[in-house]
């Protein structure tokens, strides 16, 4: 029982981002980029990925940096060094492809004010060492890929019956206009995020009974 | 009044009561729809039956089903989720696909009413949340018009309303025609004031006749069942709103009978905005409510993108209808001033 004496190891900073700290179906972080750009599977696939990137390399720096920063003017120094990796990303994305420049638009740079990067310099890698900082940013960008992932499916289905550009519903399909507007990133969040809270009240349901059958 | 048993009974209050019920108030308001219902039928012919039995029945289904999924007593019977149903329905365009319809019917009765906990609970007016969503989803669908009183009504319906589900309607051109709004909006043709009281014009299954609607809210308001100020109030801010405009700008603005009379506006204001849960408590509190509402849809119809803005500006009155309760809250007696 070592492990629980030294606290959470690598591997428990790298897997609680991906579900027990999910940072959007858990934490509720980072909402704007996941209602704008998750209209479609792709765009919030790039969003999340070039977000994941800021928050690793971010919280990499900000890890090796946490000694030399003055309490005072963290904050700042912080959304300097997470303004520096976007200007990078968005340079990178913009080479790569750009229409997917412009779909995201100034999504990409509105990353730089993504509190779910910001939160996790302040809570996590300006206290802890570099290599659990970058599990943390990896987990952390995996759950956050995953979530906008999951609503940019669900949007790209219903809304034009296609993932990744690729008609996946008969031709017959009547597409609901509402899951591309706005409001449809509203009404999928609210849906997976009631489906996840049923989920874990779920579990947490079975292991009481679990615990009230082994005590009596 | 309720007699008192002769035993000592120990109760809070209320001690004397009306004798009203949910049970009983939402009968009468489905009795005060019938005859809307039965004109839309008869204008429209089978279709609109189609449309509002589906209507009906998927509020109903949902309600049966959210009840016994969140384990709550069911209030399936109270009939006030009838009226969510028949609502609804008669906001539909005739010929709208029945799996649109009933798909509308679920996220009325799920997204509109229990998810904000069931009767009682609902902020906005659940018929209206359903609409809202199959407008904002179903753009197409939800504007196109069949004529009224089409020959062949009683003996045929319009291919589009059994569509597969999930499958998009194909309208033929020749079955529909637009609404009064509509041609007044992008054709600029005004509709004669007479057709428009007794219903001979095109537009959603239960909006067409003014007169029969009217004669629904007179007896709901008779038997005090219904608050008769909120479309008093919305009536006569439309009108003199819209009779200042035209007397400004004849050839831009249409006349307020044809304001008052065309559109949703009647269904809305008699059936919809008087929503008990969703309007405000007050006296002062309702005549500021449906003053909102006359404005608002007075400037969406005038100057928004689309004709007819009666459902979007109920559901925004809805959204203030707290706010303006707090607002006019009165003072209590004993003490200086209100305090927030």
């Amino acid at each position: 029982m070592s492990a629980t004496l030294e606290g959470p190891t690598t591997t428990d900073e790298f897997i609680k981002g991906l579900w027990k700290e999910n940072p959007v179906f858990v934490q509720v972080l980072g909402m704007c980029p996941t209602l704008a750009v998750t209209n479609s599977a792709i765009n919030a696939l790039a969003m999340g990925l070039a977000t994941m990137v800021v928050l690793v390399m971010s919280n990499a720096v900000i890890s090796l940096l946490r000694k030399f920063i003055p309490k005072q003017v963290r904050i700042a120094s912080y959304i300097l060094i997470i303004a520096s990796f976007v200007t990078a990303v968005e340079y990178v994305i913009q080479a790569v492809s750009l229409d997917l420049h412009k779909a995201l638009g100034a999504f990409i740079s509105l990353i730089v004010v993504n509190c779910v990067i910001l939160g996790r310099a302040e809570a996590f890698a300006s206290k802890n060492d570099l290599v659990k900082s970058l599990a943390d940013g990896a987990g952390m960008g995996l759950g956050f890929t995953f979530a906008l992932f999951l609503l940019g499916a669900v949007r790209e289905v219903l809304g034009s019956g296609s993932l990744f550009g690729v008609a996946v519903l008969p031709a017959s399909f009547q597409p609901w206009v509402i899951m591309i507007l706005p409001s449809g990133g509203f009404f999928t969040l609210g849906s997976w995020l009631l489906f996840f809270n049923y989920l874990s009240k779920r579990k947490a349901r079975k292991a009481a009974l679990a615990t009230a059958e082994v005590a009596s | 009044m309720v007699s008192v048993a002769k035993t000592l009974q120990l109760r809070t209050s209320p001690h004397v009561t009306s004798g009203a019920s949910v049970d009983l108030i939402m009968r009468h308001v489905v009795w005060a729809l019938v005859p809307t219902a039965l004109f839309g039928v008869y204008a429209f012919g089978l279709t609109a039956a189609v449309t509002l039995s589906a209507a009906l029945a998927s509020c109903l289904l949902a309600e049966w089903l959210l009840c016994k999924w969140s384990e709550q007593p069911s209030t399936l019977s109270d009939w006030s989720v009838a009226v969510t149903g028949l609502l609804y329905g008669l906001t539909l365009p005739p010929g709208l696909p029945v799996w649109m319809t009933m798909l509308g019917g679920f996220i009325a009765v799920g997204l509109g009413k229990h998810l904000f906990g069931g009767l009682g609970y609902n902020p906005f007016n659940p018929a209206l949340v359903g609409r809202a969503v199959m407008q904002a989803a179903f753009p197409v669908g939800m504007t196109t018009w069949h004529a009224a009183f089409g020959s062949g009504r009683f003996s045929s319906v319009p291919s589009s309303l059994f569509t597969f589900p999930f499958a998009a309607p194909e309208y033929t051109d020749a079955l529909t025609s637009a609404t009064p709004l509509a041609a007044w909006k992008f054709e600029h043709n005004l509709a004669a004031a007479s057709d428009l009281v007794m219903g001979f014009t095109t537009g959603s299954t239960g909006e067409t006749s003014a007169v029969l609607i009217l004669l629904g809210g007179a007896y709901l308001a008779a038997r005090k069942m219904m608050n008769w100020r909120i479309p008093l109030s919305i009536f006569v801010t439309v009108a003199v709103l819209t009779f200042a405009l035209h007397l400004a700008s004849p050839e831009a603005y249409p006349t307020a009978p044809f304001m008052l009379l065309s559109g949703g506006l009647m269904l809305g204001a008699v059936f919809m905005a008087t929503d008990m849960v969703a309007s405000p408590m007050t006296t002062l509190g309702v005549v500021i409510y449906g003053a909102l509402i006359g404005v608002l849809t007075v400037t969406i119809r005038l100057w928004g993108g689309m004709p007819e803005g009666v459902m979007y500006a109920i559901l925004l009155a809805n959204a203030v209808a707290p706010h303006i309760d707090r607002l006019v809250r009165p003072t209590v007696y004993g003490t200086s001033g209100r305090k927030a």
